[in-house]
């Protein structure tokens, strides 16, 4: 699983920071970002989901 | 301006955010407004509308072309109000309180002036200053039969942080309270509503020029203020307008929004005790019981005003004519949230506009999160047997802002 925020839609509400610090990491501005670029740990998964659930924005993007 | 008075018969057509039983349970407003007339208008105060669902908001909210945020207060300034505050400073309202009332450009680069200001990082250097007020103003309620949870707790906590990252002294709090309140909460007032932004533009430039005297000696200050004075010298944008404005927003946006939310978590932990024992004892779901509050009692409503005459999804909106960005509404959309109506503080799918949506997201969010959590941490801790008092009335205030005044709390044996 690959996950990745749109820069474009990300508007900086920190609630994939939040729920998923192990994935997620934040600008001095609030905008998030995906610390990985390849799949995630499997561990993490079902965190990526939740985070992608959450986000007000719909910027979190989930691609198997 | 139509002003009619007395209570609302139709929420459909003729609705009132200050109406007494709206500002107590606006919940079921929302509900049937939501089934049979999603967005709803009025001729109070000016032509205004006020969509209840989570899709029209957001929608609204994303289209700053179309809905811009020069005028953001839900109740308007009265015309000759604002013609006698232009008397006062014709650049106050030219500029109006970046980046909340302005739209792009100006509200980007205002904006990405500030969010370093609210960053986690610098969000946890405030948290052990927002602990230490918490804790004095337990030391002062504890041992008490009864408690205003609302005025002796909620209210204290917000405008002692703010007034921290200003720089300015502690004393200024109840003034600073008096201010924002007869400014959005009792803003049918108009003759106090114009004093108190009055008050704050000349106590606010007069604190400008002293910290620019003091930056040209030498001195070396680290508040918000003194940052935007030093920014000056490397951004000619920057103008003296600009600066007040945006020190008149950061005085004004952080004191009731996070003392309202404070207030409501406190009101329902107080009338929900299987709630309050499940936080007291699982601390872990902290975060997700916060987002929950968040969604369920979301404080704040803003305006926009239609820039041209637009056909929205069946409603004729003219230029000029207000949308109340209704995020309390939004949050309780049963289209989007699962049982809206239950307060489930833990909650996993909460994808609530608390903050707002698209780029006005509110820039102190993260503060605001710090504060309700450790404000709602140390009362669970130090007075964990609290319960809101049935015997007396709770007061709601409402419009621009939600959330109780008066919370009279009583304390079990």
């Amino acid at each position: 699983m690959k996950v990745n925020v749109d820069e474009t839609k990300c508007q900086g509400h920190s609630r994939c920071y939040i729920i998923a610090p192990e994935i997620f990491e934040v600008d001095d501005y609030g905008y998030s970002h995906s610390k990985f670029t390849d799949d995630l740990p499997k561990d993490l998964e079902e965190k990526a989901k939740l985070a992608c659930e959450n986000c007000p924005e719909f910027a979190i993007e989930i691609s198997e | 301006m139509t002003t009619k008075l007395g209570p609302v018969k139709d929420w459909e057509n003729d609705f009132d955010v200050l109406d007494y039983s709206y500002l107590n349970n606006p919940f079921e407003i929302w509900d049937k407004l939501r089934d049979r007339c999603p967005i709803a208008h009025t001729d109070r105060r000016g032509s205004n509308w006020l969509p209840t669902t989570y899709d029209d908001v957001t929608k609204i909210a994303h289209d700053f072309m179309t809905f811009s945020s020069t005028q953001v207060l839900v109740i308007p300034f009265m015309e000759t109000a604002r013609q006698d505050m232009e008397n006062i400073n014709p650049e106050v309202l030219g500029y109006g309180a970046p980046p909340i009332t302005a739209d792009p450009p100006l509200q980007t680069w205002t904006r990405r002036l500030i969010l370093p200001w609210f960053s986690h990082k610098k969000v946890a250097e405030y948290e052990p200053l927002t602990q230490s007020i918490c804790d004095n103003l337990i030391d002062k309620i504890i041992g008490r039969q009864f408690v205003d949870g609302a005025v002796d707790y909620a209210q204290q906590i917000p405008v002692r942080v703010i007034s921290h990252i200003l720089g300015v002294p502690e004393e200024m709090t109840d003034t600073f309270t008096t201010w924002v309140r007869d400014f959005l909460e009792f803003a049918d007032n108009s003759e106090n509503r114009f004093n108190s932004i009055r008050d704050i533009v000349i106590y606010l430039m007069t604190v400008i020029d002293q910290r620019k005297k003091l930056i040209s000696q030498g001195e070396n200050l680290d508040d918000i203020i003194s940052f935007l004075i030093k920014e000056q010298k490397t951004n000619s944008e920057i103008n003296d307008a600009i600066v007040l404005g945006m020190s008149i927003l950061l005085l004004i946006a952080g004191i009731d929004t996070t003392w309202s939310a404070i207030g409501s978590a406190l009101w329902h932990l107080g009338s929900n005790r299987e709630d309050l024992v499940m936080l007291k004892n699982q601390p872990e779901i902290m975060d997700t019981a916060i987002e929950e509050l968040l969604r369920a009692y979301s404080p704040v409503t803003m305006a926009r005003v239609v820039t041209k005459d637009t056909d929205y999804n069946g409603c004729p909106m003219k230029q000029g004519d207000k949308v109340l960005m209704n995020f309390p509404a939004a949050n309780r959309d049963p289209l989007v949230f699962e049982n809206p109506q239950v307060v489930n503080l833990r909650r996993k799918i909460n994808r609530h506009i608390a903050f707002g949506s698209g780029i006005h997201r509110c820039g102190g969010a993260n503060l605001a999160r710090m504060e309700l959590k450790v404000a709602i941490r140390t009362f669970i801790d130090r007075l964990p047997d609290f319960k809101v008092d049935e015997s007396k009335p709770v007061m709601w205030a409402g419009g621009q802002v939600r959330g109780p005044r008066v919370l009279p709390l009583a304390f079990l044996d």
